[in-house]
């Protein structure tokens, strides 16, 4: 058992709930208690759907604890069928139904000879992958399941396109600026001349998956999911991918030339040579590199900062605020324990220290200790962030419905640099001008009682303390206060006076 | 559709396919009416996930609630059950001290039979704090009604008057488990002093009930009148507990007790001779649980969600102690009267509940008071005996306003009840988020019924905020030209929509 009430990755089903909720026209049903469906809530309020979420219950009371579903799953299955001709329904088995072990597998076949949409179990174990994890092996399973029935069907198409074409795998609902993301990335690659074959699975249909071999290679936008997609791909049809985010001037441009590579690989009577459209996007359409070389950047030049999200975004992140902006990563650090090794690769010389965690208590102690200018996470840490008065750009999920954007905010692309420009500077001249104000004893009602999180501070501040530590100005406040408490700590003194403040500043000589 | 007049209620039921919240989700409000009880939810990473996101900003204020995530080593029986929540449970006391801890039981708890009935009083007394068990299942309950689990739970906690004879008496060893014997010290006689020591002596002495707010002297403007001790069930936002308290104290009747209330040290005291009234509609298992358990007797009143349920609720307690109230109805007349800005709005509007709460027959009855058509009232669970006053003074409701009586659906389908919505076009459907913005981009207006969980809907001021959250999206509809339009591609809409709002400009 562990003790906990927050997680940065949800549980297995929602990562499927993801994909096929993604898809147009296929519809899953969860194999559930009741109250279970709360995907459908998150999707109709983040995404702010205006489409009824293709999810369905069909619920474990407790008349199938005792005696099994019986006929329920399978009437569940050809009801839905003959109300909304889905092309595909898919069981999503829950923590629920992984303890009843009830032979699901069955279900799906007995429905499957009944229905007239395709009918899949997905294959997810609630106890043994996350949310993630799950959304990538259930796009691999729905994708392995149409190329074969197509290929059975000898309907699978595999001719190339004439001009050079791509999959973009691994848009999804309920992704971080996905939306926004796809879109750059059609423009980018129209801008390179190569033809978007299709984009799966947000909006894709399950019955064009068989044209997927069409397109000349895959791209994987995202280290978490499309990455199992896109080996089988290469294995069964030998399709290239490139897995670079192009998120960064640096990294987009390495993008591009991967892709150059793949085209001059695949096509040896072009010489594809993007070099120009590189150049000409780097020095006048983002505004990125100009910007890392204004004024403004140079202030921001060795600024501490601290990146935690999930691996693709924390790695590239890291490497923008680094690279690009000359700011210090105190550490970088991610969730997604399963993909630890790569992201410690990545961020190998790119900062002072990697934490692999998916307790955010951890990750919020290391922020205190490290007392950056700056965060750049999750909705988590820029909750710590307001405890602590440090400012926060939100640069992953998990997210709150403000990273559902209205207008165009993709972090891909060129029009991505530029976004992740702004977000940077807005978040170290907020932190800046409120350190200038308390200097100049400007806003200071509210007071900070501790800067250490999980622990609550014994020790008693008097009046005359507390006005002295206010005295003090904004940015090393935390500092003083965090050293007199230590100092107090070690000599057993629980009220802390002026005296003992000073006393503390002694001690460490400062 | 043709709606026939009926002259009684018809039930039916459906097959259970609905939205509704899990009924852990009940920590969110208990954690912070009770404000010395630690929540410990025993589930999966399923249950986390919905409570953290249900529970949104609630999160990041270190709430007094946890979830002990079973991992597979818990599930396969390879770890002790006993040794981990022991673990959990020192930790908790180490961290936050609390005063009882509520361990919630899920539907993997049900699954696996992990026995916490068993293992809570063996653990109660090793680590000295009360653990109270709730069985919160998403197997057996919708939403509101793990509140009733847990004060189901809590209602055999409560002390009783003998618990100070000799006589063996269960809750007398619990609390001598617990080491609780300051309760046992001060309840001498008869004679009951509040126990927490946050109330002041002043109020001890003019036998002030524990769970007013500190300081309120109310009570001492009326006159009491003798009547056998009355304790009122149902968690309530404290300002609330006095607005009732209060109703009922100009009618010359003391409340004795509030279960839940403010502390878990301040639970009222149960008995043979002590009568219960509920003030919420879905808490049936706590009405079970206090007549059966602890002998008490049962007013089964409507509910005073409405000026008319309050009135009804008001009047059912005094008919019980033989009061003859007075100034109701003037004071029901006079609150009508300060809302007839609202009532205008929704008067002829008709309203479908698809139901998630178990609010939606006491909801219904004060809408179709206010002068709307009631098509359709969807409801999770419905306990016939436990609402029969309030299923009562619907259908007088009904036949009084002259409108058609409502549909009510138990267990209801959520997707037969979209086609039923598509063919009646309702001016108002109160359903839950899931379903909210899809229908409302077909043009259907819609009201979040969550809202009348967390809302303060109860008493004669109340009725107000009840009418502002109903009138709300009708109010919208006046502002916005084109909130009646539908949204949706498939029908053409982007051209009425343009055309529209350059009428606007």
């Amino acid at each position: 058992m562990k003790l906990a009430y927050w997680m940065y990755a949800g549980p297995a089903h929602i990562g499927t709930l993801r994909v096929a909720s993604s898809f147009k026209n296929v519809h899953a049903i969860m194999h559930a208690p009741l109250g279970d469906d709360y995907f459908n809530v998150m999707r109709s309020m983040l995404e702010r759907e205006r489409d009824f979420t293709p999810v369905t219950t069909s619920i474990v009371d407790r008349h199938v604890l005792a005696r099994g579903s019986q006929e329920k799953v399978v009437e569940n299955i050809t009801r839905k069928d003959k109300e909304d001709h889905p092309d595909l329904i898919l069981l999503t088995p829950t923590c629920t139904s992984s303890i009843l072990q009830e032979d699901l597998q069955n279900f799906v076949d007995r429905a499957a000879m009944e229905a007239n949409s395709d009918v899949l179990l997905a294959d997810v174990n609630h106890y043994r992958v996350n949310e993630l994890q799950a959304a990538d092996r259930t796009l691999e399973q729905i994708v392995r399941f149409y190329i074969q029935k197509a290929k059975k069907q000898n309907s699978l198409v595999t001719n190339k396109t004439i001009r050079p074409s791509v999959n973009i795998l691994g848009i999804f609902t309920l992704g971080f600026h996905n939306q926004h993301d796809c879109r750059e990335l059609k423009i980018l690659l129209n801008d390179l001349g190569i033809e978007v074959n299709e984009v799966i699975p947000e909006g894709g249909s399950v019955l064009n998956l068989k044209n997927l071999p069409k397109a000349w290679f895959n791209i994987v936008p995202y280290r978490e999911i499309g990455l199992m997609t896109a080996v089988y791909l290469e294995k069964e049809h030998q399709m290239p991918y490139v897995d670079i985010t192009a998120m960064g001037i640096i990294q987009t441009e390495a993008f591009i030339r991967q892709i150059a590579k793949v085209l001059n690989f695949l096509d040896k009577s072009k010489n594809y040579n993007f070099d120009h459209y590189i150049d000409q996007q780097t020095r006048f359409v983002s505004q990125a590199a100009w910007f890392a070389r204004s004024i403004d950047c140079q202030n921001l030049t060795g600024k501490k900062a601290v990146v935690f999200g999930d691996a693709t975004h924390a790695v590239a992140m890291t490497k923008i605020l680094v690279r690009e902006m000359g700011i210090r990563v105190a550490c970088a650090g991610t969730y997604c324990q399963h993909d630890a090794d790569w992201f410690r690769e990545q961020v190998w010389g790119f900062c002072d220290e990697v934490l692999i965690t998916d307790d955010h208590t951890q990750v919020g102690d290391m922020i205190a200790r490290v007392e950056p200018s700056a965060i750049f996470g999750t909705q988590m840490e820029r909750h710590v962030g307001k405890r602590l008065d440090i400012p926060c750009g939100v640069i992953s999920a998990p997210v709150h419905i403000q990273n559902f954007p209205l207008g165009y905010r993709p972090f891909l692309g060129y029009e991505g640099t530029n976004q992740i420009a702004d977000l940077v500077y807005n978040s170290f001249t907020l932190g800046m001008e409120d350190h200038l104000l308390e200097i100049f004893g400007g806003h200071d009602s509210k007071e900070v009682i501790t800067k250490s999180l999980s622990t609550q501070s014994e020790l008693n501040w008097t009046i005359d303390a507390i006005a002295e530590l206010n005295k003090i100005p904004g940015f090393v406040r935390g500092k003083i206060k965090r050293n007199t408490e230590k100092f107090a700590r070690q000599n057993s003194i629980t009220d802390i006076s002026v005296d003992v403040m000073y006393a503390a500043k002694e001690s460490v000589g400062a | 559709m043709s709606i026939a007049q009926n002259d009684s209620l018809k039930f039916e039921c459906e097959t259970g396919n609905y939205h509704t919240f899990c009924p852990i989700s009940c920590v969110s409000w208990l954690y912070q009416k009770i404000e010395d009880s630690f929540f410990l939810v025993i589930g999966t990473k399923t249950c986390g996930y919905f409570l953290q996101n249900a529970l949104g900003v609630m999160i990041f204020a270190e709430p007094r609630y946890a979830m002990a995530e079973l991992e597979e080593a818990d599930i396969s029986a390879q770890l002790n059950d006993y040794k981990e929540l022991k673990r959990l449970c020192l930790q908790i006391k180490q961290d936050r001290n609390p005063s009882v801890i509520v361990w919630i039981g899920t539907c993997t708890t049900e699954i696996i039979k992990m026995d916490l009935e068993g293992m809570a009083p063996r653990l109660e007394v090793e680590i000295g704090i009360p653990i109270v068990v709730a069985r919160a299942n998403g197997l057996d309950y919708a939403f509101t009604q793990g509140e009733d689990t847990v004060l189901a739970a809590m209602a055999n906690r409560c002390p009783s008057k003998e618990c100070n004879q000799d006589n063996d008496n269960s809750s007398k060893s619990v609390v001598k488990n617990t080491g609780e014997t300051k309760t046992l010290d001060i309840m001498q006689g008869n004679e009951v002093l509040p126990i927490s020591s946050d109330i002041s002596v002043k109020n001890a002495l003019t036998k002030m009930p524990s769970v007013l707010p500190q300081g309120s002297n109310l009570v001492q403007d009326f006159e009491q009148q003798e009547h056998p001790s009355l304790v009122l069930f149902g968690s309530l936002p404290s300002t609330v507990v006095s607005v009732l308290t209060l109703e009922l104290n100009k009618q010359g009747i003391n409340v004795a007790g509030w279960l839940p209330s403010q502390r878990y040290s301040d639970l009222p005291i149960l008995g043979e001779d002590v009568y219960v009234c509920g003030v919420n509609p879905y808490l049936s298992r706590t009405a079970m649980t206090l007549m059966r358990r602890k002998k008490c007797k049962l007013i089964n009143a409507p509910f005073p969600i409405g000026p008319d349920g309050t009135r009804a609720w008001v009047e059912k307690i005094c008919q019980v102690f033989g009061i003859i109230p007075k100034g109701l109805e003037e004071r029901e007349i006079k609150i009508w009267q300060s809302l007839e800005d609202y009532l205008s709005l929704v008067r002829g509007k008709s309203v479908f509940f698809m139901g998630d709460n178990l609010l939606e027959i006491s909801l219904a009855r004060f809408l179709t008071r206010c002068g709307m058509v009631v098509y359709e009232c969807g409801v999770p669970y419905l306990d016939k005996r436990y609402q029969a006053a309030e299923l009562n003074l619907l259908e007088k409701t009904c036949l009084e306003m002259n409108v058609p009586m409502p549909r009510i659906v138990e267990k209801p389908d959520n997707y037969y009840q979209v086609q039923r919505i598509r063919e009646l076009q309702p001016d108002l459907v109160i359903t839950g988020m899931a379903l909210s913005n899809p229908l409302e981009a077909r043009g259907i207006t819609t009201k979040w019924s969550v809202e009348f969980t967390f809302a303060q809907i109860h008493g004669f001021s109340n009725s107000r905020d009840i009418l502002e959250l109903v009138t709300r999206p009708l109010r919208r509809n006046q502002i916005q030209h084109f909130s009646a339009k539908s949204l949706v591609k498939s029908t053409g809409v982007t051209k009425t929509l343009s055309r529209d709002v350059s009428l606007m400009n």
